[in-house]
């Protein structure tokens, strides 16, 4: 009973929000839908069962990238308004097919996986026996440690990459030059931003 | 579970949401007081006995005042930026196990809202949100003083949160729970009989990272750049006044007691000490308080003695020492817990003594490393 109450104060919210962070306009209330978005999915997982997704999917997403998500948008000005006319003419048929078939493929995984049924499938409870976390470590450390470890080395990767792009070196001519037009071309900025 | 049980647990949530509230009024007018002391100033005297109703005076006058919402904020996030800071730092206290238990119509009633098999997990989750309320606030309030604050305090926080983790994790690996209750009931027994076993002797290096962090966490000095008000007037909370000022300055308090109560679960035994055998519920809730007070006069010593450290030298103390020395003590402590069991009794030899080995590899490559930019700097310089 608790349950279907806490299902249906949030399955309405996730929907929402996400519906809400498609349509905003302006980009930092965008991201503030997604983190409402990802604490109902939170609570999802809590709900099935599994309170470490739960912890994690807020320190991870809601905490930290979305933080970093925020940090940029700030960074790359907010206050424009974003052109409605696409650059790139083939990206909206290209985005509808990927689209389609992502969700296509999500259906196909989940009903050959678990099904649909409304419950945790039946051995899920004897697996977390000793605990969530200790069973999700015993899986990911055991059975698919090295793709876990090849996760790791990729974002190290990325991490490294970032970095090297970032890096100025000292004595080299930083941002753009000063001579030109005083103020930025409009046209361009909403090409890096989009 | 039956009424009884909800009614309980009901109870249990609007006690600890009192004490919290009451350890705030106690532990803002202490604050006050110690730093008056170091200062030799008499502190707040009027309101009430030695002042100690100066936290009910200042909140009654806030909440008279007029709640201001400048022109060119962002009406929406503005509001909501106060009510962020103040409930993730109330909800990461419902882990914290703050006093033994009592037995009520045959219940046994812990003190502690819930022990969630994450426990600590729980908590991260909590104090990271509490970058939002910072971050919104100087962003919505249309300023440019606030939004410098916000900008620092994302990246200060992002930054000492790794460290932050890695202590945590050492402790974790030490103790091998994540749930409050387990970490409070490992501490318990001695020493060769006299001296506790508190997480805090084995783990030394990670309740000093802990702490450190814990301080740059909640934006107290010398790690106060977002509000730092000799450059930035008063930081992200420029432009809040009345109320919602006030549910931000709870809420920066809020987050020291809870950084205060972590450190007392996870390193100094929790509510465990030597108590008389009358009132046997009462004594563990005093020596839980006693503990955090301790961690707090350190925290406000440290205001009262150090000065607020430069952006860069904050994120270089962040990202080149407290984050290798945490990496380093991960290593540490898995050496530790592992291998004495792999090789008996010698293994403690042997853990220690590559500990020390791989520690001095380390500061070598350090000064290795370091070296020749200090060099081409004094060149740099005439």
């Amino acid at each position: 009973m608790a349950e279907l109450i806490v299902f249906w104060v949030f399955a309405p919210l996730a929907v929402a929000s996400g519906i809400a962070m498609l349509l905003q306009r302006n980009a930092v209330y965008s991201a503030l839908f997604l983190v409402v978005n990802f604490f109902a999915l939170a609570v999802f997982f809590l709900m099935l069962g599994a309170e470490f997704l739960f912890a994690v999917q807020i320190i991870v997403y809601a905490g930290a990238i979305m933080v970093l998500f925020l940090f940029v948008i700030m960074l790359l000005g907010v206050d424009r308004e974003e052109r409605l006319v696409e650059p790139i003419r083939w990206q909206r048929p290209l985005g509808i097919f990927l689209g389609v078939g992502i969700t296509a493929e999500i259906f196909a995984a989940v009903r050959a996986g678990v099904g649909f049924a409304a419950k945790a499938p039946g051995g899920f409870a004897l697996v977390n026996q000793g605990g969530n976390a200790q069973a999700i470590a015993k899986v990911l450390f055991t059975d698919y440690f090295l793709p876990f470890e090849i996760t790791s080395i990729l974002l190290i990767v990325a991490a490294v990459a970032a970095m090297v792009l970032a890096h100025r070196r000292r004595g080299a001519v930083s941002g753009p030059p000063p001579a030109g037009p005083a103020r930025p071309q409009p046209d361009r900025e909403a090409e890096v931003a989009g | 579970m039956g009424w009884l049980d909800w009614m309980l647990l009901l109870a249990r949530i609007v006690l600890t949401f009192f004490m919290l509230l009451f350890a705030l009024v106690i532990v803002i007018w202490l604050e006050r007081k110690f730093i008056a002391d170091m200062q030799t100033r008499p502190g707040p005297l009027r309101a009430g006995p030695r002042g100690v109703l100066i936290t009910l005076a200042d909140g009654m006058k806030l909440f008279f005042k007029e709640s201001f919402v400048p022109t060119l904020a962002d009406r929406p996030v503005y509001l909501i930026a106060p009510i962020l800071a103040v409930v993730p730092a109330f909800l990461a206290f419902s882990v914290i196990p703050w006093g033994t238990h009592v037995t009520l119509f045959g219940r046994e009633i812990p003190f502690q809202i819930a022990d969630l098999n994450i426990g600590i997990l729980w908590v991260l989750a909590m104090t990271s949100m509490t970058v939002y309320a910072v971050v919104l606030a100087g962003w919505s309030s249309g300023s440019n003083y606030p939004l410098l604050g916000s900008v620092r305090s994302s990246a200060q926080m992002i930054s000492y949160e790794v460290g932050m983790g890695l202590a945590l994790i050492s402790v974790l690996m030490f103790t091998g729970h994540l749930k409050m209750s387990e970490i409070v009931a490992g501490q318990g027994g001695y020493y060769w009989g006299f001296v506790p076993r508190w997480n805090f002797i084995p783990q030394f290096p990670a309740f000093l990272l802990y702490l450190i962090a814990g301080l740059a966490e909640t934006n107290r000095p010398p790690f106060d750049l977002p509000e730092a008000e000799s450059e930035l007037v008063a930081g992200f909370h420029t432009e809040y006044s009345g109320w919602r000022f006030a549910m931000l300055y709870l809420g920066e308090y809020l987050n020291t007691i809870t950084v205060a109560a972590i450190a007392t679960t996870l390193f100094l035994g929790g509510w465990r000490g030597p108590h008389p055998s009358f009132l046997p519920w009462l004594w563990p809730i005093a020596w839980f308080a006693l503990k955090i007070l301790v961690i707090f006069y350190v925290y406000v010593w440290i205001r009262g003695t150090m000065p607020r450290i430069r952006y860069d030298r904050l994120m270089a103390f962040g990202w080149k020492l407290l984050i290798p020395l945490g990496l380093f003590w991960v290593l540490a402590t898995g050496t530790i817990v592992l291998l004495p069991g792999l090789y008996g009794s010698r293994g403690r030899l042997v853990a220690v003594g590559l500990i020390v080995g791989i520690g001095m590899l380390l500061l070598l490559a350090a000064d290795v490393l370091e070296r020749p930019r200090s060099r081409s700097r004094e060149g740099a310089s005439p």
